[in-house]
C-alpha cells in the first residue's frame, strides 16, 4: 500500500520487523566482542603509554577509590548494551514463538528500550572529548582505538533494532487468540 | 487546526492503494550482520596478526616491576609489556610473561640479553633517570644468533657497553677494586675516553677483573704496550724520593678513575686487540718502569740498621735508579751468634741500557760478570744512604769509593754478594761515639769539685760585698745627706744674690752707668784735643758760630 498524496509506503506492520530487528542485533552482538577486547583509548604520556579497553578502565576507576564514576561507566558502557540487546532478543523470541502473556510489560520495557538508546554512547563521548582536549604534544596524548568505533557501532545498531522492531507484534497473538 | 476553508476536503483523502508486493528482497538486511561479522572479523585477525609474541623472562629479582604497566624497551622505544608476573615452580626466579610486539619477532633469538634497568647515581653519571617517574624497565640488547627462543634468562646486571657506542673493550687484572665501580671513568691524558663496565672477583680471589670500554676514536691510543694504573683519589707517597702527592684530577678525586698511556717510545706499536688483558698497577710510576725482564739479583750485608729501608726501595748508581730492594731476610751469621739481615736486590741492567745511546749491543752474561768485577775493583759499593730526612726512608746508592777495602764478588753463589761501605749515618754514628768517648774521659768530678769551692769562694765573696753595701749604707749615706743639705742652702745664696733686684744687681747697675757717661766725656775730651790741640795749652774757644 502507499499513500495516494505523497506516495509513502504504508504497511499494517512494519516490514520485515523481526528479519531486520534480527539483523541489527545480531550485528550488534558480533560488534559489542570487539567493543571491550580492543583497546578504547590509548594514553601516551611522558612515562609511557597505555591502553584502556572498558572493562580495565571501569577496574582501574574502581581501584583508584572513585567506585561510583565506575559504577556509572560500567552500566553505561556495558550494563546498558547488553541488557538492550538482552531485552530485544527477549521480545524478538516471545514474538517468534507466539507468546500471550504479559504483553503490556513487554510492550513497557520496549518503550524504555527506546528512551534509553542514546544515553549509551556516553562513553564514545567521554573519548572523543578526551581525545580533542588532551593533545600535549609531548607531555600527553590520547588517542581512540578501536573500540570507539565498535561500541559506537552497537549503540547505533540497537537503536536501529529497537527502531525496526514493530512493538504491535507483541499484541498480534493475543488479537489472534481472541479472533 | 483544520481551518474550514483551507482545510483539505475530508471527503478528498484519497484511499491508499494496495499495491501488489515489491519483490524486495527481504534478505538485504542481512548484509548488516554480514557486514558486522566482517569488521569484527577483521578486527580479530587485526588484533592476532598485530599481537607479537609471547615470552618469559626470568629474573632473580624483579624490583620496580609491575604487571601490565613495566614495559621492555630497546634504544628507549617500547618494544613489549609485562603482562604476568609469577614465581617460577621452585619459588627461586621471578618469571615474567612479555608480550613483545610483532616487528621485535624475528630478533628474539638465544643470546638476547633482556635486564632491569634502574635508576643509578655513580661514576659520575645519573643514569637511568628516566626510570625515577616511570617505574623501572626492562631493557632488552639484541642478539647475533639466529635460534629463535621464547624463554630467557634475565640478567642481573646491566651488561657493558649497551650503548652500542663505537670502541674496544679490554680487560684489567688488578689487586683490588679502589673505587672502581661500574661507570668509573677511563682517563686518557685527563680525558675521559671509557668507563669500567664490569668488576669482578677472579674465580680464585686473588684479585679483580675489570672489563673497560674505551670509545672510539680514544680506541686507538691503547696498544700492546699501553700501562693501566689506579687514578683514585689522592695518591701520597713517601719514599726515599721525598713526598710526592698525585692526582689526575678533582673528579678522580671525588670518583676515581682509570689512566693508561703508553710509556714514551712505544706509539708506533699497533692498535690493541679488544679483550686484550693488561695489568692494573697501583700508580703511574708503577705503571711507568719500564719492564725489567732482565735483572740481576745481589744479596748485600750491611752492618748497619735497616731502619727506614724497605722492599721496593730504590738503589740508585749516582742517583739513577737502576734497582730495587726486593727483599729482606734474616739469616744466622756463620758462627750462629748474632742475626744478620741480608738484603736481596735486583738490578736491571736494562735500565742503564735504555738510557744510553741507541746503538749498544747487549753484552753477554759472562762479559757483564767481568764489567761488574771491575766496577768491583775500582772501588763500586754499595751503601745504605737516607733518602730523605722528613721521612728517614733509605735507599741504596752504589758509589765508588777508591780507598775501599778490595773485595771481590763470589759468583758462585746465589745470589752474589755485593760488597757494601758503612754508611754516612754509620761514620757519622762513630764520629759522635768517639766524642761522647773524649767526653767521658774527662775529669769531671774534680772539675765538678774545684767548681764547688770556686763557687764557695764567690759565695763568700758576695757575703763581704753584701756587708760592705750594708755598711755604706748605715755609714756614707747620713753624711753624704748633709753634704747635699749644704750644698743646696749655697746654691739658694747664690741665686738670691744672682736676682735681678738683688742690691748687688742694682748697685752694679749704677756703678755700670757712671763709668759709662766717664767713657763719655773722656771721649768728647780726646775729640776736643784732636781738633784744637792747642786748647790744652790756650784753654777751650768758643764757637763762632
Amino acid at each position: 500500500m502507499c499513500c495516494q498524496r505523497c506516495g509513502a509506503a504504508l504497511h499494517l506492520r512494519k516490514p520485515d520487523s523481526i528479519a531486520r530487528t534480527w539483523a541489527f542485533l545480531i550485528a550488534a552482538y558480533i560488534l559489542y566482542v570487539p567493543a571491550n577486547v580492543l583497546p578504547m583509548m590509548r594514553t601516551g604520556s611522558l612515562f609511557g603509554a597505555q591502553s584502556d579497553t572498558i572493562m580495565s578502565g571501569v577496574v582501574y576507576l574502581w581501584h583508584s577509590g572513585s567506585w561510583h564514576i565506575a559504577l556509572v561507566v560500567f552500566i553505561a558502557s556495558i550494563v546498558v548494551p547488553l541488557a538492550k540487546m538482552f531485552s530485544l532478543t527477549y521480545l524478538l523470541i516471545s514474538v517468534q514463538l507466539g507468546w500471550t502473556t504479559r504483553p503490556l510489560e513487554r510492550t513497557k520495557l520496549y518503550r524504555i528500550l527506546e528512551f534509553v538508546g542514546p544515553w549509551s554512547m556516553l562513553d564514545v563521548f567521554v573519548v572523543m572529548i578526551l581525545v580533542a582536549l588532551v593533545q600535549l604534544k609531548g607531555l600527553a596524548s590520547i588517542q581512540p582505538g578501536l573500540a570507539v568505533a565498535a561500541f559506537g557501532a552497537v549503540v547505533v545498531l540497537t537503536m536501529f533494532a529497537a527502531m525496526a522492531f514493530d512493538p504491535r507484534l507483541l499484541w498480534e497473538p493475543k488479537e489472534r487468540h481472541h479472533v | 487546526m483544520f481551518d474550514e476553508s483551507r482545510g483539505p476536503d475530508l471527503t478528498d483523502i484519497p484511499s491508499a492503494i494496495a499495491k501488489p508486493k515489491r519483490k524486495s528482497s527481504p534478505q538485504l538486511i542481512w548484509l548488516i550482520p554480514i557486514v558486522a561479522v566482517l569488521i569484527g572479523g577483521w578486527l580479530a585477525v587485526k588484533t592476532i596478526l598485530d599481537q607479537g609474541p609471547t615470552i618469559t623472562i626470568s629474573f632473580e629479582t624483579a624490583e620496580g616491576i609491575e604487571a601490565g604497566k613495566t614495559k621492555v624497551k630497546y634504544k628507549n622505544i617500547d618494544i613489549g609489556e609485562v603482562k604476568s608476573v609469577a614465581f617460577s615452580k621452585d619459588l627461586k626466579n621471578i618469571v615474567l610473561k612479555v608480550e613483545m610486539h610483532k616487528g621485535v619477532a624475528p630478533h628474539l633469538v638465544e643470546d638476547v640479553r633482556f635486564w632491569i634497568v634502574k635508576p643509578r647515581i655513580s661514576g659520575g653519571q645519573v643514569s637511568g633517570l628516566g626510570t625515577l617517574f616511570s617505574g623501572s624497565y626492562i631493557q632488552m640488547d639484541l642478539g647475533e644468533s639466529s635460534t629463535r627462543r621464547e624463554e630467557f634468562v634475565g640478567l642481573e646486571v646491566e651488561p657493558p657497553n649497551t650503548d652500542e657506542k663505537p670502541g674496544r673493550q679490554f680487560v684489567l687484572q688488578g689487586k683490588n677494586l679502589g673505587s672502581h665501580d661500574v661507570g668509573t671513568p677511563v682517563l686518557f691524558r685527563r680525558i675521559k675516553v671509557g668507563k669500567v663496565a664490569v668488576n669482578e672477583l677472579n674465580q680464585d680471589g686473588s684479585g679483580i677483573t675489570l672489563k673497560i670500554f674505551v670509545e672510539s676514536p680514544y680506541d686507538k691510543f691503547v696498544n700492546a704496550n699501553s700501562r693501566f694504573w689506579d687514578v683514585s683519589g689522592i695518591d701520597i707517597t713517601a719514599d726515599a724520593t721525598g713526598v710526592k702527592v698525585n692526582t689526575e684530577g678533582l673528579m678522580s678525586i671525588l670518583l676515581g678513575g682509570i689512566a693508561f698511556e703508553a710509556p714514551a717510545g712505544s706509539g708506533s706499536l699497533p692498535e690493541a686487540d679488544p679483550d686484550t688483558a693488561f695489568t692494573l698497577f697501583p700508580d703511574r710510576t708503577a705503571a711507568m718502569k719500564q719492564p725489567d725482564a732482565e735483572m740481576l739479583m745481589f744479596t748485600m750485608y750491611f752492618g748497619e740498621s735497616l731502619r727506614g729501608l724497605t722492599v721496593g726501595a730504590p738503589v740508585e748508581l749516582n742517583g739513577v735508579g737502576i734497582g730495587e730492594v726486593k727483599s729482606i731476610r734474616t739469616e744466622f751469621s756463620e758462627q750462629l751468634d748474632h742475626f744478620i739481615f741480608p738484603v736481596d736486590v735486583a738490578i736491571f741492567p736494562g735500565r742503564l741500557r735504555a738510557m744510553s745511546r741507541v746503538g749498544v749491543a747487549d753484552p753477554t752474561p759472562a762479559e757483564q760478570k767481568a764489567r761488574i768485577d771491575k766496577y768491583i775493583e775500582n772501588g763500586l759499593r754499595a751503601q745504605l744512604k737516607t733518602g730523605s730526612l722528613l721521612t728517614g726512608q733509605m735507599y741504596i746508592s752504589l758509589d765508588l769509593f777508591p780507598k775501599a777495602t778490595p773485595a771481590k764478588i763470589d759468583w758462585t753463589r746465589k745470589p752474589a754478594v755485593f760488597p757494601t761501605q758503612p754508611g754516612m749515618m754509620v761514620e757519622l754514628q762513630a764520629t759522635l761515639m768517639n766524642i761522647s768517648k773524649k767526653l767521658e774521659d774527662m775529669p769531671i768530678g774534680q772539675i765538678s769539685a774545684d767548681l764547688r769551692t770556686a763557687l764557695q769562694s764567690l759565695n763568700r765573696t758576695l757575703v763581704g760585698a753584701e756587708q760592705m753595701v750594708k755598711r755604706m749604707d748605715k755609714e756614707v749615706t747620713p753624711a753624704a745627706k748633709s753634704a747635699l743639705d749644704d750644698a743646696r742652702r749655697m746654691l739658694n745664696t747664690a741665686n738670691q744674690t744672682l736676682a735681678s733686684d738683688a742690691p748687688l744687681q742694682q748697685d752694679l747697675r749704677t756703678s755700670l752707668r757712671e763709668l759709662s757717661r766717664a767713657a763719655e766725656s773722656l771721649r768728647e775730651l780726646t775729640d776736643l784735643l784732636e781738633r784744637q790741640p792747642e786748647s790744652l795749652i790756650r784753654g777751650k774757644k768758643e764757637s763762632k758760630r
